[in-house]
């Protein structure tokens, strides 16, 4: 790739994530504990300077600009905004309703082409209810339908803007294999991989105008999956069964420039030391200990804590959720529980899903000139009983109210009567 | 009672013949076996202590013998052979009761053959039990008891108006489903209201919508009551019948062949019976029910037929009426956030389960889902935060009672177990930590005063038949 080529890319990003609408605001966020998923650690008393949209400065005692509005976070927590690593967040308003779920698309005629930005919809009740958790960014996937491929994913954040919401467009393609990949692929396991391996072939040697006659893949579907193929874009690829977990870490040693990342892995422990090894992250839910498949026989909460022992990068979710993708730091309390480290937790939904996506240089940390994601919490972010006082998004303070909230408000008391229904309440 | 008691099947043998009895149902064909194991007596020291039934306690003492809890306080002494257990820094709480699990029934791993919890055959299915789907052998029963689950109640799904019986477990290992049953607990009687039965139904047949929905309720319900009311007939002919044979001495010579054949019993009829159940308050209706304006539609339905609702599931919009829920002491058994997932389900607020408790309503925290089933206490701990948040003012203590008093009161069990009091079932977790916080895990669980699970020691962990020569077998779960 030319060195002008990734420049336009960069400045391409840059106008989209980062067109905050107030660029003068400075903010400082005084006396919490601040994670800064840097060198710095913990910071107690901890302050961080919020201007333009970015973080100016994080440490003890640092000099707070004049004119800037303050916060007290005394006795509170002040974190990056979480960033879960994959979701259905914006594509769903109603998973049982058709008309309103853009998820999948079981009767295209295209699949890797499929962009998920298209369905997106930063209205969507999901996006409120996950923000005021805390959740500032999310990676967002269209699900397999009749083929293997989903498409496009994307990062976004959670601001509910509709017209400056998207953080990355096109930022990964995802694959279903294992039990589902094999029934949607013909019937087997070696369909389902003969079908992926043939595709990347196909993608890698594609040039419009020059289709092969006898290509398995449209012209559209292969060229969304060149910077996969080529390894330029991360390609995400579900898969639980140990066995399965080394043949994708035979794909990466016969394709060793893949991206390749693993979705699900329930028994990744099995084979850490391999995948650790072959450096493919994994995103996984680490409430998941049913031997609920076949292919999920040796499930164990243990899973994120071995992975990560094993060197594997390690991003947390509650997978496959749009309503509940808020969800995911319960699943890292749950895998601290379980033997991982509170700081690989936080990590895993935080700076370990920024670096997966290839943002790890602007988000999941609070450092000098990183995108200011901050959130405030009123205990420890991991705990079920704590939850967000503020959250910034790009430096934006949000409203911390969603359509849940304006229902709770209005039925809260039922026991003053009034002549006026609810609705007028 | 028991003297009298034959089986309706030996109805033809019976009837018409000099020893002639009154014919009366079993209602119990399938009796628990369940045996508590053996254990001594157990003495946890100076641990935090949430009693279930709404207190809390700092350091102090609870004692267990022969199954049961015989003491809470300070000081206790330990009985001879007890086994001592310091409980400093560490939680004690009642086991929690969960009143809608489709463990077993939709067993893992869940495949085709698993699938055992809806007959999606019929909206009316009032005939089946869920006992008759439960495999004993589901791993997930292990995994719910290493989250401090003691009992619960196994419920069919909710295709179906009418799903049929669910049966109240002990979380213990057995190798049938009857070395579980709860002894003397009733019945439930699944219904469901709603999205669920339409969309299953409306190609098939119907109910198509909420309107048919009800109609087939009702007819259903005029059915059950004609039921109900010709075995009432029959054992109030047969009093009369009784008694005319006894003063049939001094009856006319003409008027004797009147009364020679005792009357007939009514046929069988398993659908009925288990409706007749609800009917005579043997068998607690527990209802799947999103909506809160269905949900005061099937109240007054229940009136009109002189039937109690035990409880709304899921029951997302419960906080809308949570008065009425008082009003009507009906329950509401909720998750702490689920929703979403469908129309119904779209007013789902994360305070729904502490609006409900707030406004003296009976709040229970259920999970229907294997995974949820393991921190019950988790999902009540992000339910009751969100609601002090809001303004409520409910301690932990009172929280825990969503989790084992209001279950075990809605099952018909809250004379045996759901709280450390004197007297009850010594269902009792021993928790690393505060139970609402999430780095807490379930350390020891009894049940009936003996040790079924003990997170230090491989000898209290149980392994399915399932997962035995699997990977992973007897692993840290």
């Amino acid at each position: 790739m030319s060195i002008l080529k990734t420049t336009a890319t960069a400045i391409s990003l840059l106008s989209l994530a980062f067109a905050a609408p107030t660029w003068a605001k400075t903010i400082a966020i005084t006396g919490g504990k601040v994670i800064t998923n840097t060198a710095q650690g913990h910071i107690e008393n901890g302050t961080v300077i919020i201007k333009d949209g970015k973080i100016l400065s994080v440490g003890v005692g640092i000099a707070i600009p004049d004119g800037a509005t303050r916060i007290d976070a005394s006795g509170k927590w002040v974190t990056p905004g979480l960033f879960t690593p994959l979701s259905q967040v914006g594509l769903v308003e109603i998973a049982a309703e058709s008309s309103t779920d853009d998820s999948s698309a079981s009767d295209s005629e295209f699949s890797v082409a499929l962009n998920g930005v298209d369905g997106f919809n930063p209205k969507a009740e999901a996006i409120a209810i996950t923000k005021i958790e805390g959740m500032t960014r999310i990676a967002v996937t269209t699900g397999a339908g009749g083929n293997i491929f989903s498409g496009a994913g994307f990062i976004a954040n959670t601001s509910g803007d509709i017209a400056d919401s998207i953080t990355k467009s096109k930022a990964f393609i995802s694959v279903q294999m294992g039990e589902r990949g094999a029934r949607i692929a013909g019937g087997s396991r070696p369909a389902a991989w003969a079908y992926l391996r043939n595709a990347l072939s196909e993608a890698r040697s594609y040039r419009p105008g020059r289709e092969s006659e006898d290509a398995l893949l449209n012209g559209p579907d292969a060229m969304a999956l060149k910077p996969a193929a080529e390894g330029r874009m991360p390609l995400l690829v579900y898969v639980n069964r140990a066995s399965d977990l080394m043949t994708l870490i035979r794909l990466h040693n016969d394709q060793p420039k893949l991206n390749l990342v693993a979705v699900g892995a329930t028994e990744g422990w099995m084979v850490a030391d391999k995948l650790a090894a072959a450096g493919i992250p994994v995103i996984l839910e680490p409430q998941n200990n049913l031997p609920s498949s076949f292919e999920s026989l040796g499930a164990t909460m243990t899973n994120a804590a071995r992975l990560q022992k094993a060197g594997v990068t390690i991003a947390i979710a509650q997978l496959g959720e749009a309503f509940n993708a808020r969800l995911a730091p319960q699943q890292a309390g749950d895998a601290v529980a379980n033997g991982l480290s509170w700081d690989a937790a936080f990590a895993a939904i935080t700076s370990a899903p920024a670096k997966i996506f290839g943002l790890g240089d602007r988000l999941g940390a609070l450092s000098d000139g990183m995108t200011a994601d901050v959130v405030v919490w009123d205990g420890d972010p991991l705990e079920l009983m704590s939850s967000p006082d503020h959250v910034f998004i790009g430096g934006e303070e949000q409203t911390l109210t969603s359509r849940q909230t304006k229902l709770r408000d209005r039925y809260l008391d039922l026991e003053t009567v009034k002549d006026a229904p609810f609705a007028y309440r | 009672m028991i003297k009298q008691f034959v089986l309706a099947s030996a109805l033809t043998l019976g009837c018409g013949t000099a020893t002639a009895q009154m014919v009366e149902v079993n209602k119990n064909p399938f009796p628990s076996t369940y045996k508590a194991m053996t254990a001594g007596p157990v003495l946890i020291r100076g641990a935090h202590v949430f009693d279930g039934a709404g207190a809390e306690l700092s350091k102090a003492d609870l004692l267990l013998e022969d199954g049961k809890i015989t003491a809470l306080g300070e000081n206790l002494e330990a009985p001879e052979g007890a086994t001592v257990i310091d409980g400093a820094g560490k939680w004690v709480t009642p086991g929690i009761i969960d009143v809608h699990s489709h463990l077993g029934v939709y067993a893992s791993p869940s495949v085709r053959a698993t699938a055992d919890g809806n007959e999606v055959t019929s909206p009316v299915t009032a005939e089946v039990s869920s006992e008759h789907g439960v495999w004993p052998h589901d791993p997930g029963f292990n995994r719910a008891r290493a989250g401090g689950v003691t009992a619960m109640l196994i419920l069919p799904g909710s295709a179906n108006l009418f799903g049929g019986r669910g049966t109240v477990l002990k979380n213990v290992p057995s190798r049938t489903v009857q070395g579980m049953k709860f002894p003397d607990a009733p019945y439930a009687l699944k219904m469901a209201c709603g999205e669920n039965p339409k969309r299953v139904y409306g190609q098939k047949g119907g109910p198509g919508s909420r309107m048919g929905n009800f109609s087939r309720y009702r007819k259903t319900w005029i059915k059950a009551t004609a039921y109900k009311k010709s075995w009432d007939d029959y054992r109030e002919d047969y009093a009369k019948w009784e008694d005319a044979k006894s003063s049939n001495k001094d009856k006319k010579r003409k008027d004797k062949g009147k009364d020679k054949k005792p009357p007939k019993a009514p046929k069988r009829n398993l659908q009925m019976e288990t409706l007749m159940g609800v009917l005579n308050g043997e068998i607690i209706v527990n209802m799947h029910c999103y909506r809160a304006d269905e949900m005061v539609q099937v109240i007054d339905m229940s009136k009109e037929f002189g039937y109690h609702v035990g409880a709304f599931h899921h029951a997302v919009e419960a906080y809308k009426i949570a008065d009425l829920l008082k009003e009507n002491k009906t329950c509401a058994a909720m998750w702490a956030d689920w929703g979403g997932f469908k129309m119904e389900a779209y007013d789902s607020i994360r305070e729904n389960i502490p609006m409900v408790h707030n406004a003296g309503a009976c709040a229970i925290v259920h999970s229907d889902s294997g995974v949820g089933i393991q921190r019950l206490n988790q999902e009540a701990a992000k339910a009751l935060a969100d609601g002090n948040k809001a303004g409520l003012n409910i301690t932990q203590g009172e929280a825990w009672t969503w989790l084992s008093s209001n279950p075990a009161k809605l099952l018909g069990i809250g004379e045996k177990t759901g709280a450390l009091k004197p007297g009850l079932n010594a269902d009792v977790v021993l928790w690393s930590g505060n139970p609402f916080s999430v780095y807490s895990r379930a350390d020891i669980v009894f049940v009936d005063g003996a040790k079924v699970f003990d997170r230090h020691d491989k000898a209290y962990q149980a392994v399915s038949d399932f997962e035995l020569g699997q990977p992973g077998e007897g692993d840290e779960k």
